[in-house]
Protein backbone atom coordinates (compact mmCIF):
# COMPACT_ATOMS: atom_id res chain seq x y z
CA UNK A 1 0.00 0.00 0.00
CA UNK A 2 1.40 3.07 -1.13
CA UNK A 3 0.75 6.80 0.25
CA UNK A 4 1.39 5.35 3.22
CA UNK A 5 2.70 8.31 5.28
CA UNK A 6 -0.45 11.22 5.39
CA UNK A 7 -0.93 12.00 8.37
CA UNK A 8 -4.06 11.37 10.17
CA UNK A 9 -5.05 15.08 10.43
CA UNK A 10 -5.47 14.90 6.81
CA UNK A 11 -6.63 11.03 6.18
CA UNK A 12 -9.59 11.59 7.94
CA UNK A 13 -11.35 14.00 6.11
CA UNK A 14 -10.05 12.76 3.09
CA UNK A 15 -11.66 9.64 3.68
CA UNK A 16 -14.59 11.22 4.25
CA UNK A 17 -14.91 13.31 1.22
CA UNK A 18 -14.39 10.23 -0.58
CA UNK A 19 -17.03 8.48 0.67
CA UNK A 20 -19.21 11.40 0.28
CA UNK A 21 -18.38 11.99 -2.91
CA UNK A 22 -18.77 8.22 -4.28
CA UNK A 23 -22.47 7.98 -2.92
CA UNK A 24 -23.50 11.38 -4.43
CA UNK A 25 -21.94 10.08 -8.10
CA UNK A 26 -23.60 6.87 -7.67
CA UNK A 27 -27.00 8.49 -6.53
CA UNK A 28 -26.44 10.89 -10.13
CA UNK A 29 -25.80 8.34 -12.36
CA UNK A 30 -28.69 6.00 -10.77
CA UNK A 31 -31.05 9.24 -11.36
CA UNK A 32 -29.93 8.99 -14.94
CA UNK A 33 -30.99 5.50 -15.38
CA UNK A 34 -34.24 5.77 -13.29
CA UNK A 35 -36.00 9.15 -14.21
CA UNK A 36 -38.82 8.81 -16.78
CA UNK A 37 -38.19 11.82 -19.44
CA UNK A 38 -35.18 13.74 -20.91
CA UNK A 39 -36.00 16.79 -18.93
CA UNK A 40 -35.88 14.94 -15.82
CA UNK A 41 -33.03 12.98 -16.65
CA UNK A 42 -31.30 16.19 -17.08
CA UNK A 43 -30.94 17.26 -13.53
CA UNK A 44 -29.38 13.76 -12.04
CA UNK A 45 -25.82 13.92 -13.44
CA UNK A 46 -25.24 17.30 -12.31
CA UNK A 47 -25.51 16.29 -8.65
CA UNK A 48 -21.99 14.03 -9.95
CA UNK A 49 -20.14 17.41 -11.62
CA UNK A 50 -21.02 19.78 -8.72
CA UNK A 51 -20.94 17.77 -5.31
CA UNK A 52 -19.16 14.82 -6.32
CA UNK A 53 -16.21 16.42 -8.25
CA UNK A 54 -15.69 19.31 -5.32
CA UNK A 55 -15.76 16.52 -3.00
CA UNK A 56 -13.22 14.37 -4.57
CA UNK A 57 -11.27 17.48 -5.44
CA UNK A 58 -11.23 18.75 -2.12
CA UNK A 59 -9.90 15.23 -1.02
CA UNK A 60 -6.87 15.27 -3.49
CA UNK A 61 -5.58 18.15 -2.52
CA UNK A 62 -5.57 17.57 1.07
CA UNK A 63 -3.77 14.53 0.64
CA UNK A 64 -1.48 15.43 -1.47
CA UNK A 65 -0.64 19.12 0.58
CA UNK A 66 -0.06 16.44 3.28
CA UNK A 67 2.39 14.04 1.53
CA UNK A 68 4.53 17.05 0.05
CA UNK A 69 4.10 19.42 2.97
CA UNK A 70 3.45 22.15 0.61
CA UNK A 71 0.21 23.86 -0.72
CA UNK A 72 -1.04 21.93 -3.83
CA UNK A 73 -3.77 23.94 -5.71
CA UNK A 74 -3.66 22.22 -8.75
CA UNK A 75 -7.09 20.70 -8.30
CA UNK A 76 -8.57 24.37 -8.46
CA UNK A 77 -8.04 24.66 -12.45
CA UNK A 78 -10.14 21.22 -12.86
CA UNK A 79 -12.80 22.62 -10.79
CA UNK A 80 -12.74 25.93 -12.68
CA UNK A 81 -12.96 23.90 -15.89
CA UNK A 82 -16.06 22.05 -14.53
CA UNK A 83 -17.86 24.87 -13.00
CA UNK A 84 -17.70 26.75 -16.67
CA UNK A 85 -18.04 24.49 -19.07
CA UNK A 86 -20.44 21.40 -17.29
CA UNK A 87 -23.81 24.49 -17.51
CA UNK A 88 -23.12 24.96 -21.23
CA UNK A 89 -23.06 21.43 -22.22
CA UNK A 90 -26.32 21.19 -20.15
CA UNK A 91 -27.80 24.48 -21.82
CA UNK A 92 -27.34 23.50 -25.06
CA UNK A 93 -28.19 19.82 -24.85
CA UNK A 94 -31.60 21.48 -23.52
CA UNK A 95 -32.53 23.43 -26.35
CA UNK A 96 -31.22 20.50 -28.69
CA UNK A 97 -33.79 18.29 -26.94
CA UNK A 98 -36.46 21.00 -26.89
CA UNK A 99 -35.85 22.17 -30.83
CA UNK A 100 -36.44 18.41 -31.34
CA UNK A 101 -39.09 17.94 -29.85
CA UNK A 102 -40.78 20.63 -31.74
CA UNK A 103 -39.39 19.67 -34.92
CA UNK A 104 -41.25 16.77 -34.31
CA UNK A 105 -44.61 17.93 -33.53
CA UNK A 106 -45.06 20.19 -36.16
CA UNK A 107 -46.88 18.64 -39.49
CA UNK A 108 -44.70 17.42 -42.52
CA UNK A 109 -46.20 20.42 -44.65
CA UNK A 110 -45.26 23.01 -42.52
CA UNK A 111 -41.68 21.67 -42.12
CA UNK A 112 -39.11 22.84 -45.42
CA UNK A 113 -39.46 21.01 -48.42
CA UNK A 114 -36.76 18.32 -47.93
CA UNK B 1 -3.79 4.45 10.37
CA UNK B 2 -3.90 4.83 6.25
CA UNK B 3 -6.16 1.80 5.73
CA UNK B 4 -9.40 4.51 6.59
CA UNK B 5 -7.68 6.09 3.65
CA UNK B 6 -6.92 3.51 1.59
CA UNK B 7 -11.01 2.25 1.79
CA UNK B 8 -12.21 5.13 1.40
CA UNK B 9 -10.84 5.49 -1.97
CA UNK B 10 -11.31 1.75 -2.76
CA UNK B 11 -14.85 2.61 -1.65
CA UNK B 12 -15.05 5.92 -3.92
CA UNK B 13 -13.73 3.57 -7.15
CA UNK B 14 -16.52 1.19 -6.55
CA UNK B 15 -19.01 3.81 -6.66
CA UNK B 16 -17.67 5.83 -9.71
CA UNK B 17 -17.60 2.40 -11.50
CA UNK B 18 -20.83 1.61 -11.12
CA UNK B 19 -22.27 5.03 -11.89
CA UNK B 20 -19.94 4.45 -15.12
CA UNK B 21 -22.33 1.28 -15.85
CA UNK B 22 -25.49 3.54 -14.98
CA UNK B 23 -24.58 5.58 -17.45
CA UNK B 24 -23.15 3.24 -20.09
CA UNK B 25 -26.92 1.25 -19.99
CA UNK B 26 -28.17 4.57 -20.04
CA UNK B 27 -26.44 5.31 -23.54
CA UNK B 28 -27.10 1.66 -24.70
CA UNK B 29 -30.79 2.12 -23.99
CA UNK B 30 -31.72 5.50 -24.36
CA UNK B 31 -34.69 6.02 -26.76
CA UNK B 32 -33.58 9.73 -28.06
CA UNK B 33 -29.59 10.84 -29.00
CA UNK B 34 -29.72 13.45 -26.56
CA UNK B 35 -30.13 11.11 -23.99
CA UNK B 36 -26.97 9.16 -25.17
CA UNK B 37 -25.35 12.35 -25.05
CA UNK B 38 -26.08 13.58 -21.93
CA UNK B 39 -25.08 9.52 -20.51
CA UNK B 40 -21.66 10.01 -22.24
CA UNK B 41 -21.65 13.44 -20.37
CA UNK B 42 -22.14 11.51 -16.87
CA UNK B 43 -19.41 8.52 -18.04
CA UNK B 44 -17.44 11.11 -18.79
CA UNK B 45 -17.66 12.96 -15.63
CA UNK B 46 -16.90 9.65 -13.74
CA UNK B 47 -14.39 8.47 -15.14
CA UNK B 48 -12.76 11.51 -14.55
CA UNK B 49 -13.33 11.21 -10.73
CA UNK B 50 -12.04 7.97 -11.02
CA UNK B 51 -8.97 8.60 -11.69
CA UNK B 52 -9.01 11.13 -9.03
CA UNK B 53 -9.45 8.12 -6.83
CA UNK B 54 -6.61 6.15 -8.17
CA UNK B 55 -4.26 9.28 -7.84
CA UNK B 56 -5.50 9.28 -4.23
CA UNK B 57 -4.76 5.47 -3.69
CA UNK B 58 -1.76 5.72 -5.24
CA UNK B 59 -0.16 8.85 -4.03
CA UNK B 60 1.13 9.95 -7.92
CA UNK B 61 0.08 12.82 -9.51
CA UNK B 62 0.13 12.04 -12.44
CA UNK B 63 -3.36 10.71 -13.06
CA UNK B 64 -4.01 14.38 -12.26
CA UNK B 65 -2.95 15.09 -15.74
CA UNK B 66 -5.03 12.30 -17.18
CA UNK B 67 -7.85 13.61 -15.02
CA UNK B 68 -7.71 17.45 -16.73
CA UNK B 69 -7.33 16.10 -19.88
CA UNK B 70 -10.23 14.08 -19.83
CA UNK B 71 -12.25 16.71 -18.35
CA UNK B 72 -11.34 18.77 -21.39
CA UNK B 73 -11.92 16.46 -24.11
CA UNK B 74 -14.93 14.96 -22.29
CA UNK B 75 -16.30 19.00 -22.75
CA UNK B 76 -15.32 19.44 -26.16
CA UNK B 77 -16.60 15.93 -27.67
CA UNK B 78 -20.09 16.57 -25.59
CA UNK B 79 -20.38 20.28 -26.27
CA UNK B 80 -19.87 19.04 -30.46
CA UNK B 81 -22.47 16.48 -29.97
CA UNK B 82 -24.71 18.86 -28.74
CA UNK B 83 -24.27 21.44 -31.26
CA UNK B 84 -24.43 18.89 -33.67
CA UNK B 85 -28.20 18.05 -32.70
CA UNK B 86 -28.91 21.39 -32.50
CA UNK B 87 -27.97 22.67 -35.82
CA UNK B 88 -27.34 19.39 -37.59
CA UNK B 89 -23.41 21.38 -38.34
CA UNK B 90 -20.74 21.27 -35.76
CA UNK B 91 -18.34 23.74 -37.34
CA UNK B 92 -20.71 26.66 -38.95
CA UNK B 93 -19.36 28.48 -42.45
Amino acid sequence: MTGADVPLWAAIPAAILLVLAGVFALTGSVGLLRMRDFYSRVHAPTLATTLGAVCTLVASGLVFSALTTRLVLHEVVIALLLLLTSPVTAMMLMRAARYRARRRETPTDVRDPS
Amino acid sequence: MNTVLYWAAWFALVCFVLGMGCAALRMLRGPTAQDRVLALDALYINGMLAMLAFGIRSGTDVYFDVALLIALFGFVGSTAMAKFLLRGEVIEP
